[in-house]
């Protein structure tokens, strides 16, 4: 039985080798290994943002609001539509939560409203009771469709936001149903960006309505149509505190194809460029509005309402406003990398500084060297020889291990180098079950060779026990564990698997080997 | 030939079922304590699951004046904050309670505080976590936990007899309960760390008593008229060289980290230290015993299934 094919010899050795291998880049700095041939394993492990430094930012699209804001967008048509099939209604539409509410007044004709409504669009649900209540929703499967694309398209446009801030490797990766994971290594001030992630950056050009005063308008005569919103412009510099304007959009920011911070007059403006579209729409609108206000409004807010003073035909044009250098740059890179589809929350922060990081990798690593030499003495102390081999064993899980994460290109976390030391602790276990098995044999009197074989065929199945029951605690973290945990996880998961070949093949593969040339007369257990 | 240096020679005959039932007092009283703890002082929640705003700052030039700094962020009313000493002089760690405003009320908060501190200060970390994360994060953490243990249970229970499933349930959930109890006596913070810390521990100790789980069911086949009370305490004895050793490398480990680790692992480190210690004596005193009063069948046929799996692969 203690006897090993010349198959399972070389595999043993060469998966140890392997190990050795791979784990080697990990000494070197990313500089030496680029002085490397190219035939060598280069792979390190990937550090996690607290040991490398940078900033984690866990969002949130608010897929709700940008339904309601679609809602919004077919009131109107629900209007019309119940217009031309002459259906008298009372109440509404109105949006109200995630549906647009309206009631029919004759309640014979709730037929024929459901019958309009329904030709508007295959992904809303009509429904019209027959006292005439109308509820208009979308149906799920839109939902999960629209919910799916909001989302995808806010991962597009925050790596364009992000790209063009210069950050170097951003992870930008979909979480769940709406959630939007934003990892940016070395970037230990996160403000702006988060700036710079919290904004819509929705930008319209609506018409001012000067019929009205803002005044009367709020007082209850506002003219059917129209909005009031507030103003960004800066007080005193003849600009209002709000504004009247048409709620219909002449051009959206969606039409344009470049914007600049640039300066007028010695002032920070943006300039702007549309495409072909825009650049049509925008000039007939201006040509048919000459000396008339029109609002630039950005998130709901009027950055400034210049006045028309001749058809912009151009397709290009400025915004100014109250900007300052920084401001205008940042606008100019909001609209280039375009408008989210909806707002975007942040719920989770992380920010580790470059120096705390190295300051946890060197404690991590001072914690795993001290804990191996200690438990590698020990295992001398209290094993001899056989001691020797389980610490050798030992050495070549930690490079397995290390082969592994570099390879699978596992993140490697604080927790993580925590799960290596733990884990540098319990791989000896195996050990200490085969050789204490080894020599309980041996005390009942069995031989030299029985007791070596029953120590590692009785201990295998206990090591076996024992070792599923800590995969399925690691695989559990993994799955419902965040960030650092999940690399505690992993670390743990595979060192719990590298720790069950090295503890029994390579230890046994080594007694084995010592019996075929020393051929001793006894155990020294 | 390099002989061992310290060796355990004879099998020690110790009477442990001698101590069972004070095991069983303490251990009830230990549990009690720590549920009573938990529901009345309840746990020093950190910012990963209660929400709220951490910052790790370092006073450049040092050290940091902790009075001042606080008087600096309880002017800007943002709740109580909390400041500490972290590590080194210079280092302090500041803690504000989760702010209104839903989620995004805590990002306000931290432009607040770096506002009022000014400059000469070096942001080291950073963590905001909002209302609605934190409670997320308590739900997967509560469920990790007890599918951990019902996982493990099922594989105790597929691989012996129902009676050792039990046992070893329960002794898992005493471990999970009293390292709770530290966390509630001390006050010490309860953060994703500690958690990752609790299920190592069950993962840990269920391995310690499957270890000895395995003897019992051996000596239940090997001495059919032995009265099961031996039996416990032969197979306590005969594994008690391998516990004391695993306990001590594994301890050896966690020690280092503690020492070592930093003050971010520390929480980690010393929930660990405790679940091994915790861990090995419920091994012995709950895991064990309990089997004694719900004894599994020795008139049954045993499960094979192990001598067979083991026989098989260790096939050259």
């Amino acid at each position: 039985m203690l006897y090993f094919a010349q198959w399972k010899v070389l595999l043993i050795l060469g998966l140890c080798a392997l190990g050795v291998l791979f784990s080697l880049p990990n000494l070197f700095t990313p500089a030496q290994l680029a002085w490397l041939p190219q035939s060598v394993p280069h792979k390190q492990v990937s550090l996690g943002l607290d040991l490398r430094g940078g900033s984690y930012l866990l969002l949130e699209v608010d897929v709700a609001a940008a339904q309601r804001e679609r809602l919004n967008g077919i009131v109107d048509s629900v209007r019309k539509a119940l217009l031309d099939e002459k259906i008298k209604y009372a109440g509404g539409p109105n949006v109200e939560g995630d549906a647009i509410v309206f009631k029919v007044s004759e309640p014979d004709r709730t037929e024929d409203a459901k019958k309009a409504l329904a030709k508007l669009d295959p992904d809303l649900a009509v429904d019209v009771a027959p006292d005439g209540a109308g509820k208009i929703q979308f149906n799920p499967q839109a939902l999960d469709a629209r919910r799916s694309q909001a989302v995808e398209q806010s991962i597009e446009i925050i790596r364009r936001r992000i790209d063009e801030t210069g950050t170097k490797e951003p992870t930008i990766q979909r979480e769940g149903k709406d959630r939007i994971l934003v990892q940016l290594p070395g970037l230990d001030n996160p403000e702006h960006v988060k700036a710079l992630l919290g904004k819509t950056a929705k930008l319209t050009f609506q018409l001012v309505d000067s019929s009205v005063t803002v005044e009367e308008a709020r007082r209850g005569h506002m003219p059917p149509g129209d909005e009031v919103l507030p103003s960004e412009e800066r007080a005193g510099r003849g600009g209002q505190s709000a504004y009247l304007v048409r709620r219909r959009v002449m051009v959206g920011g969606d039409t344009l194809t470049d914007a600049q911070a640039t300066f007028q007059n010695n002032e920070p403006v943006v300039s702007f460029r549309f495409d072909t579209a825009g650049a049509k729409r925008f000039g007939d609108a201006t040509k048919e509005n000459v000396g008339k206000p029109f609002a630039i409004v950005l998130d709901n807010k009027v950055i400034s309402a210049p006045v028309i003073r001749e058809p912009i035909l151009g397709g290009s044009g400025i915004i100014s406003g109250s900007f300052t250098v920084q401001s205008a740059s940042d606008l100019a890179l909001l609209l280039r990398a375009g408008a989210l589809p909806a707002p975007i929350t942040i719920l989770e922060e992380r920010t580790v500084g470059p120096d705390l990081g190295a300051d946890s990798i060197h404690a991590g690593a001072v914690a795993s060297i001290v804990g191996v030499v200690l438990v590698v003495i020990f295992m001398f102390l209290f094993y001899g020889l056989f001691g020797i081999f389980a610490d050798i064993a030992l050495f070549f899980n930690l490079c397995l291990m290390l082969a592994s994460l570099s390879l699978l290109g596992a993140t490697l976390t604080l927790p993580g180098i925590a799960g290596i030391a733990l884990t540098m602790g319990m791989a000896v276990d195996a050990n200490v079950l085969i050789y204490e098995r080894i020599r309980e044999e041996m005390r009942s009197g069995r031989s030299m060779l029985s007791s070596l074989d029953a120590g590692f065929t009785r201990a295998f199945g206990t090591i076996l026990d024992s070792h599923v029951t800590t995969l399925v605690a690691g695989m559990l973290l993994y799955w419902l564990g965040s960030g650092p945990i999940k690399g505690f996880a992993v670390t743990l998961s595979i060192g719990v698997l590298t720790s069950l070949f090295s503890a029994i093949l390579v230890t046994r593969l080594q007694i084995v080997t010592w019996l075929r040339q020393w051929k001793p007369k006894e155990i020294p257990l | 030939m390099m002989r061992p240096l310290i060796v355990i020679r004879r099998v020690p005959k110790i009477d442990f079922m001698r101590w069972h039932r004070l095991g069983f007092a303490f251990s009830i009283l230990l549990g009690a304590v720590s549920i009573g703890l938990f529901g009345t002082v309840g746990l020093n929640y950190g910012i990963d699951f209660k929400g709220g705003v951490l910052v790790e700052a370092r006073v450049n030039p040092g050290p940091a004046d902790l009075a001042a700094m606080r008087a600096k962020i309880d002017g800007l009313h943002i709740g109580e904050a909390s400041l500490q000493g972290f590590g080194s002089p210079n280092d302090v760690l500041i803690r504000l309670p989760q702010q209104g405003g839903g989620d995004a009320g805590q990002e306000k908060a931290i432009t607040l505080v770096k506002q009022a501190l000014g400059e000469g200060i070096d942001y080291r970390r950073v963590e905001v976590v909002g209302p609605s994360v934190g409670a997320e994060l308590i739900r997967a953490g509560a469920l990790a936990t007890v599918l951990a243990l019902v996982a493990i249970l099922i594989y105790i229970w597929f691989r012996f007899e129902w009676q050792f499933g039990v046992g070893a349930t329960i002794s898992t959930i005493h471990d999970v309960v009293t390292t709770i109890g530290l966390f509630a006596i001390f006050q010490l913070e309860f953060n994703l760390t500690t958690l990752a810390a609790i299920l190592t521990i069950a993962g840990y100790s269920i391995n310690d008593t499957v270890v000895i789980y395995d003897r019992v069911r051996e000596a239940m086949r090997k001495y059919r008229t032995m009265p099961f009370r031996d039996l416990i305490n032969l197979a306590l004895n005969e594994t008690l060289s391998r516990t004391i050793l695993t306990v001590s490398t594994v301890a050896l480990a966690v020690l280092s980290l503690l020492i070592f680790g930093g003050e971010v692992l520390k929480g980690f480190s010393i929930a660990m230290l405790w679940g091994i210690v915790i861990g090995t004596y419920s091994s012995l005193f709950i895991a064990a015993p309990i089997i004694y009063y719900i004894q599994p069948n020795r008139r049954a046929p045993a499960r094979e299934g192990r001598e067979d799996a083991s026989a098989e692969s260790s096939r050259p």
